[in-house]
């Protein structure tokens, strides 16, 4: 079994693999290498690796209840940080890039298509469970409080899917994928942590 | 509405639209005669200059045959450049059917012996908001329409892409309904801008371009366009089409490049040319609006979309 203490001293290297592609598609991006319409594969790529990382985060908390797995939970914040960074590189790509900080544009765009009206909701959940992540926040508040925010990981993940599901024209097959890997995890812990207790009442 | 100057079509660009059917059959003599695929592209591009409107640029052979929509091959951008290879878009026939007094499986080498290849410029604006600027050779559809000799009863054009899965991976799924089907008003078909293209930039078309011939019509979404096509039915009816078949709700049979008609995914009122930085404001049928809005006259065209 993988203890606490010796997972610790991996997670500089967690780190550094996780903030490698953001280097490599700035790289890609500025070299004229992310293909004939780059902004939109610069937008496609931090979208989906931040789709990734809060699926991996969902993961964590469902496998971190076999206490073979414990360990893992040492990465999860990390990883949900690194989710919130990729997220909003993303948005800011959409701003700036895609729209040039043509806001009235902007504003307009996110409330016309449901689409991006789902992903920036997305964004905005994500905003709490950002600021209350430091472990001050968490003894300030109260777990019992700490612990309700950040459910809303749940419904900025399946909102974040759907944006992606909607977005895509035809064979929907991946984006599918998402939503049922993050409808399986949420149900587990319903599972485990809602209806499991109650009858145990 | 604030008219840009830039929308004001100057005496310049005026007098260019005039001059490029006398350059386009000059250059279809070259063309004609030059042996080399590559002759005009690797040789000089200037030969388009006079085509191109003041505002345009051409993209170049590199853009246009590696950024594609063509799910035969695959959903990627690049999937059909890199999954085209196995396709063989030779020997090559039309098979024209329906309401028409000429029913006939068309050689394609016989074709293009009947008709005039010529040089056309045309902006390309697809329907998820990028565009290109792309030298075209091809010939009016209204020629192969008048070989076809339609009965009066013909309303419509439908046209169907080859069904091919050994040769196109993307048919192996059900990423749409196989095979692909466009189509077009009469009136729409016949109208000069409309071509049949065979090549692009001097160059025969490459597969993933939609080898080895492909409709071209300028002032619709690019989807309109399809590629390779086996097929040509003259009907009485507006014939289905794949996308609006798909999602009605989101392309119409029509879809005229419209900047006042939104999309629910992309907002149509301005576009990314390829190659470059800033969106630009879309032009009203696609800066055809001279050339075509005379077909839609009276036409709700938020209606028929």
């Amino acid at each position: 079994m993988i203890s606490t203490q010796s997972f610790k001293k991996t997670k500089p290297l967690i780190f550094l693999i996780i903030i490698t592609p953001i280097f490599f598609w700035a790289y890609q991006f500025s070299n004229g290498q992310l293909g004939v319409n780059p902004i939109e594969k610069l937008m496609d790529n931090l979208g989906e690796m931040a789709l990734r990382l809060i699926v991996l985060t969902l993961f964590i908390s469902s496998l971190s209840e076999f206490r073979k797995f414990r360990f893992l939970i040492e990465a999860r914040r990390m990883i949900g940080l690194f989710a919130f960074f990729y997220v909003t590189c993303h948005f800011l790509t959409y701003i700036v890039l895609d729209h040039f900080l043509d806001f009235n544009f902007i504003f307009k765009d996110i409330l016309k298509r449901p689409f991006i009206t789902f992903g920036f909701i997305s964004f905005i959940l994500l905003i709490p469970l950002v600021i209350t992540s430091p472990k001050r926040m968490l003894k300030k508040i109260g777990y019992k409080i700490w612990k309700r925010i950040h459910y809303l990981i749940y419904p900025a993940a399946i909102l974040a899917s759907l944006h992606f599901y909607m977005l895509v024209r035809a064979n929907k097959i991946e984006p599918a994928i998402y939503i049922f890997l993050i409808l399986l995890l949420l149900l587990y812990r319903l599972f485990y942590r809602v209806i499991l207790p109650r009858q145990a009442q | 509405m604030k008219i840009l100057p830039s929308e004001i079509t100057s005496y310049n660009k005026y007098l260019n639209r005039r001059r490029f059917i006398k350059s386009s059959v000059a250059t279809g003599l070259i063309l004609g005669t030059s042996t080399s695929p590559y002759a005009n592209h690797l040789s000089n591009e200037n030969i388009y200059d006079n085509q191109l409107d003041e505002n345009d640029k051409l993209n170049s052979f590199e853009d246009i045959t590696t950024y594609n929509n063509f799910y035969e091959f695959g959903m990627g951008k690049t999937d059909p450049s890199e999954n085209s290879g196995n396709f063989k878009s030779k020997p090559w026939s039309i098979s024209l059917e329906g309401l028409i007094n000429n029913p006939q499986v068309l050689d394609l080498e016989k074709l293009l012996r009947q008709v005039t290849i010529e040089d056309r410029v045309y902006r390309l604006r697809c329907v998820e908001a990028w565009s290109m600027v792309i030298p075209w050779q091809g010939f009016p559809l209204s020629e192969l329409i008048k070989i076809a000799d339609p009965l009066s009863s013909a309303k419509f054009i439908q046209f169907v892409t080859v069904f091919r899965p050994e040769e196109m991976p993307g048919q192996t799924r059900r990423l749409l309904p196989w095979p692909y089907v466009e189509g077009l008003r009469m009136d729409e078909a016949m109208h000069p801008l409309t071509i049949l293209s065979t090549g692009l930039y001097g160059h025969d078309l490459l597969n993933q371009s939609g080898a080895p011939l492909r409709l071209v019509v300028p002032w619709k979404y690019g989807f309109k366009s399809i590629k390779s096509i086996a097929s040509i039915r003259f009907v009485d009816k507006q014939p289905e089409a794949t996308w609006s078949m798909l999602a009605p709700s989101e392309y119409g049979f029509y879809s005229n490049v419209n900047n006042f008609v939104d999309h629910p995914r992309w907002s149509q009122g301005t576009e990314r040319r390829i190659g470059e930085f800033k969106r630009r404001e879309t032009l009203m049928f696609n800066g055809y609006e001279e050339e075509v809005s005379h077909l839609y006259k009276g036409m709700d065209l938020k209606k028929y979309y």
